[in-house]
């Protein structure tokens, strides 16, 4: 098991090329070999789990090839507590969303070779060590995702994929020239991000600030934060079900996982000046912003896509708290948004299925007529909106507690707007599933097997971190506390 | 070493091979009433020599025909991109509908002539050597470019390409006699010993240099000799443009470098090079590089014929590469050598597709793309794709790695300006790339297209050069390797 990172990584890539050379009429097929395809991965993420050492802070599982020798660019790979919770995340999403594309019809073969590709290039991202190798990760996940969008997307999909498309490219350039400047900055020039990390000491100070606030503008168009989140509400709409499912999941937490590992890790001096603006009150700020715009929204897929843009808001905040409690919440958060985001998107597929719409003033009385699908969503709107006992609660009362020590009026206004959530959710329930029903929806058929199948883990998790959030917790504190303390050391 | 005039030819057996094929295609095509082999005769020739400039690789340097032109690393480099280029037009040209219908002799020979043209200016080491090298270079592009005799277009792409092209090097040789004035010599290496220990007019050299600058620039697409591009590559026939945008402009990168690099600077010990202090041409160069991949890439951004998006696309492209050019270090002219290769793979295939699309549908404009992926067009499309995004500079593509080399050279002389400007063009150049690529894929055929077909022959020319493509852009350390050692000039 020396190499798992990189067989995670890389099975799928197989698995694409196998998926091209299927017969492309063989469309249930290609579902099974696609679908198999993410098994072994999901089975190594769980083997990860359980052998994950979580007493040691640094990183494991390590993997270490010379790439490009003449300009010292390795292949370098492994995971500490800040990435396994979003390996274990991306494996988990990759496979049920293989299920959740069951019903494409058009063009299978190109949709699940290209789907392949994007969980291959997002776990590389997660388990890159080298910062070259991170951005040709960081990059690779654009291309097929353009496609996706574009293709198997809604009536608008053309202008969102092209957004999407330019919004983070232009991010990610920035992040290239920051990335060469640290290159630059060492003798021996290295990409190796546990060298970069060690020589932190020795960046200028107005280096670091230009270096941090290029790879910030990179990382926060991903997460996305205010005002570069425009491209989020458009991808989401025109996206196909599992697409939304993979976007809010997990492309999201590439840009806060970005600034925790490179932001924070590399360059701890302007971390500690800039964390206040740029994430405390930008995040503050989302918090809010988002939470109302939900509000407004007619579209159910456009609110849960705002409720991301408000829940990453916490992640931001509690990591600019720069306290244990509120920078082990925002990674807490992390895990527990791409869970919950991912059921409510693949709830929301659901009912687009049945009655071609998503207009929420459409509905009308569901409980009655779907009684079972009514009830998996309760579940996740209560997650969504914090209730006790479901994992969001947790991870939010952490990022709030930890960053009420800091900021308390930030914190104030992140808290507030806990009750915007409570409302925007609570109203688009009585809408959809209470009063009277809808006669044109009265046949509506119940949620079948198979979308059960993909939503049941995930409520599974979302209940039993809700009791016992330290099977998370415990994997990253190590890694976290850690990382805290180089930060807090340069404040 | 200097051999003397016979021993030198041992040195140029690569451009004897071209003399000798393009004699034997004028004979054949007098002698025989069947022209079929034509193509294949110069396909043959152009790949022996290719051979023969496979074998020069590690001879050691010389300088042939009293100094007239070097043999260096540099200069083989540089010819193995000609010959790469040459060969792909002609594969091209065998299987083009627009080339069917010509003389078809003469215009081989007349390919193959300035590939010969190319070849010296790539080893010239003194200025009548390299302005005659550029003018054979030009004086056989204008004919090519005016090759489709019943095409309007065609005829009045030439006549422009003539003119600007007349206007340019008239500019040029006006500033090599500035230079002869100042050095006393056309030679490289005494313009070097003269100008670096001598006590020249700093203000003339700076204008000989900007008035040299015009015929380089014109060779290379650079604003403001730039706008004859968008006719030329409109109007010639699609085999001849994607000869053009490489060849030529390798060809004037190539002598550019030579010029600026060892016969107008020195070489530190650290790998920088100093100019004469005084002149600050790398400022003007620097403005340059700047507008013209601006300028290129915001004027691409509306255009919806493809080959003139395309000769938009290959100014702003002059312009990346010169941001290599402007640095001063060994690793900025290195990072230019990898772009031109790469450059050649992505923007041959780009024109091979566009020239497949062309014999089906004999479209050249935007909508004629509409839903190809969906209409029998996936390969074309796909590999459309793969060469666009690499134009963009998308990784795992090799245009990715190209630029990432410019962009590390352009850093590490702390051109932090520039490099921004780089990236944010390279931004800016993905909204119309990705609309080609929308055309493709997103949008579906209403039915009134032709289907396209891809022969036999431009598949597999389009695979390789897109395998390649891909293959460069995941492990290129050989390329690099290769071109860090062609990076020697005689000096002598």
């Amino acid at each position: 098991m020396d190499h798992i990172l990189t067989y995670m990584t890389f099975i799928p890539i197989v698995g694409a090329v196998v998926v091209l050379c299927l017969p492309s009429t063989a469309h249930n097929l290609i579902r099974w070999a696609a679908a198999i395809t993410t098994v072994p991965p999901l089975l190594m993420a769980v083997w990860l789990f359980v052998n994950f050492d979580r007493t040691q802070s640094g990183f494991q599982f390590v993997q270490h090839t010379p790439w490009i020798p003449s300009f010292n660019i390795e292949y370098f790979v492994g995971v500490d507590g800040i990435s396994i919770t979003m390996v274990l995340l991306t494996a988990l999403l990759s496979f049920l969303c293989m299920f959740a594309s069951w019903g494409i019809e058009k063009a299978v073969k190109g949709y699940f070779a290209l789907f392949l590709l994007l969980d291959a290039a997002m776990m590389g991202v997660f388990v890159a060590l080298d910062f070259f190798l991170f951005y040709i990760f960081w990059e690779l996940m654009l291309l097929p995702m353009y496609f996706l969008i574009g293709i198997w997307g809604g009536p608008r999909r053309e202008y969102a994929a092209i957004k999407f498309f330019l919004y983070t490219l232009a991010g990610s350039v920035l992040m290239l020239l920051a990335l060469l400047a640290l290159y630059f900055s060492q003798t021996p020039h290295t990409f190796d991000m546990t060298k970069l990390m060690a020589a932190h000491t020795t960046y200028g100070h107005t280096f670091q600030v230009v270096v941090w606030i290029a790879l910030f503008i990179g990382f926060a168009i991903k997460i996305p934060a205010f005002p570069f989140h425009t491209w989020l509400p458009d991808a989401h709409v025109e996206a196909p079900t599992a697409i939304s499912v993979i976007l809010a999941g997990i492309l999201l937490k590439m840009g806060t996982y970005g600034i925790l590992r490179i932001n924070y890790g590399m360059l701890p001096v302007a971390t500690a000046e800039l964390s206040y603006y740029f994430l405390g009150a930008l995040g503050a700020f989302n918090i809010v912003y988002g939470a109302l715009c939900a509000m407004a929204q007619k579209d159910l897929k456009k609110l849960v896509a705002y409720s991301s843009i408000s829940h990453m808001g916490y992640v931001m905040l509690g990591m600019a708290s720069l306290t244990p409690q509120g920078i082990q919440g925002a990674v807490l958060q992390m895990f527990n948004h791409g869970t919950v985001t991912a059921m409510l998107f693949l709830l929301v597929g659901v009912i687009y299925d049945r009655a071609h719409h998503r207009d929420i003033e459409g509905f009308g009385g569901l409980a009655s007529v779907m009684p079972v699908y009514t009830g998996v969503t309760a579940l996740a709107f209560f997650a969504a909106l914090g209730l006790p006992g479901l994992s969001a609660f947790i991870s939010e009362v952490l990022v709030l507690l930890g960053a009420w020590q800091k900021y308390p009026v930030l914190t104030a206004v992140g808290a507030s707007a806990v009750i915007l959530t409570a409302g925007y959710i609570l109203w688009t329930m009585q809408r959809m599933f209470l009063g009277k029903v809808n006669e044109k929806y009265v046949g509506l058929p119940e949620i079948n097997g198979r979308e059960l199948f993909t939503l049941a883990p995930l409520a599974v998790i979302v209940v039993v971190l809700g009791f016992y959030p330290q099977l998370v917790l415990d994997l990253m504190s190590a890694s976290l506390n850690t990382l805290n303390q180089l930060v807090l050391a340069s404040l | 070493m200097t051999p003397d005039n016979i021993q030198s030819l041992g040195y140029i057996v690569p451009e004897l091979i071209l003399v000798l094929t393009i004699l034997t295609i004028f004979i054949v095509d007098l002698a025989m009433p069947d022209k079929e082999w034509l193509g294949d005769i110069a396909l043959a020739g152009t790949a022996i020599s290719l051979l023969a400039v496979a074998r020069l690789v590690g001879t050691p340097d010389a300088a042939l025909f009293g100094r007239m032109v070097v043999q260096d690393p540099f200069a083989v480099f540089f010819k193995g991109i000609f010959a790469f280029a040459t060969l792909a037009a002609l594969w091209m040209s065998m299987s083009s509908t627009e080339i069917k219908r010509i003389n078809q002799g003469e215009y081989y020979g007349l390919l193959l002539s300035s590939t010969l043209g190319m070849y010296f200016m790539a080893s010239a080491s003194n200025l009548l050597m390299a302005y005659l090298s550029l003018e054979f270079v030009s004086l056989t592009s204008y004919v090519l470019t005016g090759y489709l005799r019943h095409d309007r277009r065609s005829g009045e792409a030439a006549l422009k390409y003539l003119i600007y092209g007349g206007v340019a090097s008239g500019t040029m040789i006006y500033g090599m006699s500035w230079i002869f004035g100042l050095a006393g010599s056309m030679d490289f290496g005494h313009i070097n010993a003269a100008l670096m220990l001598g006590d020249p007019n700093k203000l003339a050299v700076f204008i000989a240099v900007v008035l040299m600058l015009a015929g380089f620039g014109y060779k290379i697409a650079a604003v403001p000799f730039h706008m004859w591009v968008p006719d030329v590559y409109t109007g010639a026939p699609i085999p001849v443009t994607a000869f053009l945008s490489v060849g030529s402009k390798a060809a004037g990168f190539a002598l550019l470098m030579r010029f600026f690099y060892p016969a107008l600077s020195h070489l530190g010990s650290d790998g920088t090079w100093q100019f004469l202090p005084g002149v600050d041409w790398p400022q003007l160069v620097l403005v340059l590089s700047m507008v013209t991949m601006t300028l290129g890439n915001l004027t691409a951004l509306s255009q919806r014929n493809l080959k003139r998006m395309l000769a938009y696309s290959s100014i702003a492209h002059a312009g990346y590469m010169l941001m290599g050019f402007v640095v001063l270090s060994n690793e900025g002219l290195r990072a230019m050598m990898f772009y031109m290769v790469v450059y050649y793979l992505m923007n041959i295939g780009a024109f091979l597709v566009v020239m497949i699309v062309a014999n089906s549908t004999g479209r050249e404009d935007i909508d004629g793309y509409r839903g190809l992926a969906w209409r029998g067009g996936a390969a074309p499309a796909i590999a459309m794709a793969i060469f666009l995004f690499s134009l963009t500079g998308l990784p795992p593509l090799a245009g990715f790695v190209g630029k990432f080399y410019l962009f590390a050279a352009v850093v590490r002389q702390q051109f932090y300006f520039l490099a921004l400007v780089g990236v944010i063009n390279s931004v800016i150049s993905l909204y119309y790339y990705a609309r080609v690529v929308r055309t493709m894929f997103l949008d579906f055929p209403d039915g009134s297209e032709a289907p396209v077909t891809v022969s036999f022959s431009n598949g597999v020319l389009m695979w390789l050069l897109s395998g390649a493509t891909i293959a460069l852009g995941v492990y290129w350390a050989p390329l690099i390797n290769f071109a860090d050692q062609s990076l020697q000039f005689f000096t002598g």
